[in-house]
């Protein structure tokens, strides 16, 4: 059950943090289809950043040492630089789509197209193959935050909370909920996030009131590229072993299919998130999940095949959707271009 | 003269051709920048060899490989044109269907999972009834059939989420995509027309021609030597023209495109918009099956059966294809080949170069994105032309920012048509 929920969290995380990305960028107006492709390129600009750090032994020392809080601070840093370069390739959607008025489905799909044939090229002169990994080890012996570090004894019998939550995790992880809840905050509780919501909901009126609309809207866009560049990091990093293959698996899309089924919400989106990491943690590991701790693999011996439960989460994904549709209120300029003109 | 001269500058569709040119331009001049760059940044490839790739990327359908001395060598190469018009031909068909499904307002994002859905249906016939009972161009067209009818359903789904529960197509394209890759995995998984003759194969389903069904090449193999064409290149043709004379000569057609222009006003004018959009969908789907059914009933191409983590390319490209030409199913022809002469392109960079196939997708994507603004050049077009010609209501000319939420890809096809 521990394993459950620990694997849950890495599946659930990422998901929860693109989706809201995918909520800043429409509640300011604009529909970013291309959270899978800003994922794509911030996995890989995530992975190239830790193996040139690597390469130049800017963290050896500490790795030597087994200082695994310096160690965070590398994976930190990588975020960072991640998340700032998803905001740089954002820009061509908010450029697109705000300055020229462009039809912002495509210039998604464009940028959808665009993220894995640039990383693919590259990945391939850098490393002649199709896959970027680190330079030396994987992320479990570098990133891995595990009980011994936290002052357990190796053989210590964890409690159920501290076997979920403390043993063999990601620092990433908490750190990307943290994130989640201060952005859900100031979407909420803030003048500029109230802003930025109302420019998704009628451009015009808040124009007319003074609010830079095109300034929310790069903004929006901007946060929005940022978030998911560092989701697409933090997926390759948890569930990938940190190397990028220019793919994702359709987790950015998983992540626009939640923000609907979400209603646009975050609290709502980080539900459906959990929802939806459950089920892709069963597809992945179902054959060997021992949900009560009885030794018998409950799931495998249904004789269910491994192709059901791969499929699940997508056909959960559409019934869900079929389901909520009716009430679903998607901010009401999202869309469409702003234009000063039609006021 | 003068005059002659100036409406067909002013026309519509001159100016969407123009458009589209200016946006292929770009996109190799993009390419070209990539691939300089990493070049003069890399001390291992150096400006030699990135000039090389940008030749290859411009010129690559002619190349004819490297010479005694190493330095690149072009000419007419018929095995690289024959193998040309074969991988055009799914293009074409996917490509068809995008833009089927742009006119009447549905962004068909899910081509590949159509494409998918009639690979599969095609290889199970094809490969399952047998031959020794049943003459071969039978089981030909009942696997053909049975393409475009399993891509038709596919397509049929997201268009019933659509009408009936007014789910995002998007999403449900998307979604049916992945589903389409499990179920296709799936099936395949516990067929036995897995691959167990040649041991290189494994991960492999035979080729159709272990069954004796392919399609006919109509002597094209003899016009292109060493290539693997086949004829349902004409089939594709066909079926662009039958698309073409259905969308601008039939009352079905033009209900289609009435209700992607505005669904509303098409209701209200007794249209009925809800079947519209599946029938659409649907359609969209059997061109995007048969893109799938014909590329695997050539006969000389085996299909990857565990593709549950991927999709095929195909169905992606075909939006390019689709954009490219404005949803014109005459126009989806020659931006069809066009793509699949980059893909040729891209074979020849990986194959003669440092570089990899994979650049030719940047441009693929690069042009994607100027054709999201499309509208703008086109505007910018008429802007200039306003200038230098008589003074003419741009107003008339320059069609406005689309308003509703319906790809404003849609608007380009109905204005390439008039």
């Amino acid at each position: 059950m521990a394993f459950l929920i620990r694997q849950t969290l890495v599946y659930a995380v990422p998901l929860m943090i693109v989706g809201l990305a995918g909520i800043f960028a429409e509640r300011s107006g604009i529909i970013n289809l291309a959270l899978e492709g800003i994922m794509i390129f911030g996995a890989f600009v995530g992975v190239l950043f830790v193996r040139i750090g690597q390469q130049a032994g800017w963290f050896a020392a500490a790795y030597a040492a087994g200082n695994w809080i310096s160690m965070q601070g590398f994976v930190l840093l990588t975020m960072a630089v991640a998340a700032l370069m998803g905001a740089v390739f954002s820009l061509l959607l908010a450029f697109a789509a705000i300055n020229l008025k462009a039809d912002q489905t495509i210039g998604g799909t464009a940028l959808n197209m665009l993220a894995p044939a640039l990383v693919l090229f590259l990945i391939r002169i850098i490393a002649n193959q199709n896959t970027l990994q680190m330079a030396t080890g994987d992320s479990a012996s570098w990133f891995m935050v595990k009980k011994t570090m936290l002052g357990y004894d190796k053989k210590a019998q964890l409690g159920f909370f501290a076997s979920a939550f403390l043993d063999k995790v990601y620092f990433a992880t908490y750190f990307c909920l943290l994130v989640f809840v201060i952005l859900s905050v100031i979407l909420y509780k803030t003048r500029f996030g109230m802003r930025m919501r109302s420019c998704g909901e009628n451009p015009q009126a808040a124009d007319s009131l003074g609010i830079n609309v095109v300034k929310m809207r790069y903004a929006g866009v901007l946060i929005s590229g940022a978030l998911s560049g560092m989701g697409g990091f933090v997926y390759a990093l948890t569930t990938a072993n940190c190397s990028a293959n220019g793919d994702v698996a359709g987790f950015g899309f998983l992540a626009l299919a939640v923000m609907i089924f979400g209603n646009w919400k975050p609290l709502n989106v980080a539900g459906g998130a959990l929802l939806f990491g459950l089920f892709k943690c069963i597809a992945a590991s179902f054959s060997t999940l021992d949900i009560n701790g009885d030794g018998v693999y409950a799931l495998a011996q249904l004789g269910i095949s491994a192709h059901f439960y791969r499929l699940l989460p997508y056909l959960i994904t559409l019934l869900v959707l079929a389901f909520t549709s009716k009430s679903s209120r998607a901010p009401k300029a999202e869309g469409i271009p702003y234009d000063k003109s039609t006021r | 003269m003068k005059a002659n001269n100036s409406s067909f500058w002013k026309k519509n569709s001159t100016r969407s051709v123009i458009a589209s040119l200016l946006s292929i331009a770009i996109g190799l001049l993009a390419g070209s920048v990539v691939i300089l760059i990493m070049g003069l940044t890399n001390p291992a490839l150096g400006l030699g060899s990135a000039l090389e790739g940008i030749r290859l990327v411009l010129f690559g359908i002619f190349s004819t490989g490297r010479n005694a001395a190493g330095a690149l060598t072009f000419g007419f190469n018929p095995a690289s044109i024959g193998n040309m018009l074969f991988r055009a031909m799914p293009l074409i068909l996917t490509g068809l269907s995008v833009a089927t499904a742009n006119k009447t307002g549905m962004f068909n994002i899910g081509a590949a999972g159509q494409y998918l859905a009639g690979t599969c249906a095609t290889l199970f016939i094809a490969l399952s009834i047998p031959s020794t009972s049943v003459p071969p161009w039978i089981i030909w067209l009942l696997a053909f059939l049975g393409g475009m009818l399993a891509g038709a359903l596919w397509g049929a789904i997201p268009g019933l989420l659509q009408a009936l529960l007014n789910i995002n197509v998007v999403i449900a394209c998307i979604m049916t995509n992945w589903i389409a890759a499990n179920i296709v995995t799936w099936l395949f998984d516990i067929s036995n027309l897995k691959n167990m003759v040649e041991n290189t194969k494994s991960g492999y389903i035979y080729k159709t021609t272990f069954n004796n069904v392919a399609t006919p090449k109509f002597g094209l193999d003899k016009l292109f030597p060493g290539s693997q064409i086949s004829g349902g290149i004409l089939i594709a043709i066909v079926l662009a023209i039958a698309v073409h004379i259905i969308m601008t000569k039939t009352t079905f057609g033009y209900e289609l495109k009435a209700c992607g222009a505005n669904r509303h006003a098409a209701r209200y004018a007794g249209i009925r918009d809800k079947r519209n959009i599946v029938l659409s969908m649907a359609i969209a789907g059997a061109l995007a099956g048969a893109g799938g059914s014909l590329y695997y009933l050539a006969g000389n191409t085996e299909f990857f059966w565990n593709t549950y983590q991927s999709l095929p390319a195909a169905g992606f490209n075909g939006i390019a294809v689709a954009l490219l030409a404005v949803n014109n199913p005459i126009g989806v022809i020659f931006t069809g080949c066009f793509m699949s002469m980059l893909n040729i392109a891209g074979l020849q960079i990986t194959n003669l170069t440092a570089y990899n196939e994979y650049i030719t997708d940047v441009i693929i994507a690069v042009i994607v994105y100027l054709s999201a603004f499309s509208l703008i050049i086109k505007m910018w077009l008429g802007g200039r032309e306003k200038k230098s010609a008589a003074p003419a209501p741009a107003a008339a000319q320059s069609p406005p920012v689309p308003e509703n939420k319906a790809p404003g890809a849609a608007d380009n096809g109905k204005e390439a048509d008039a």
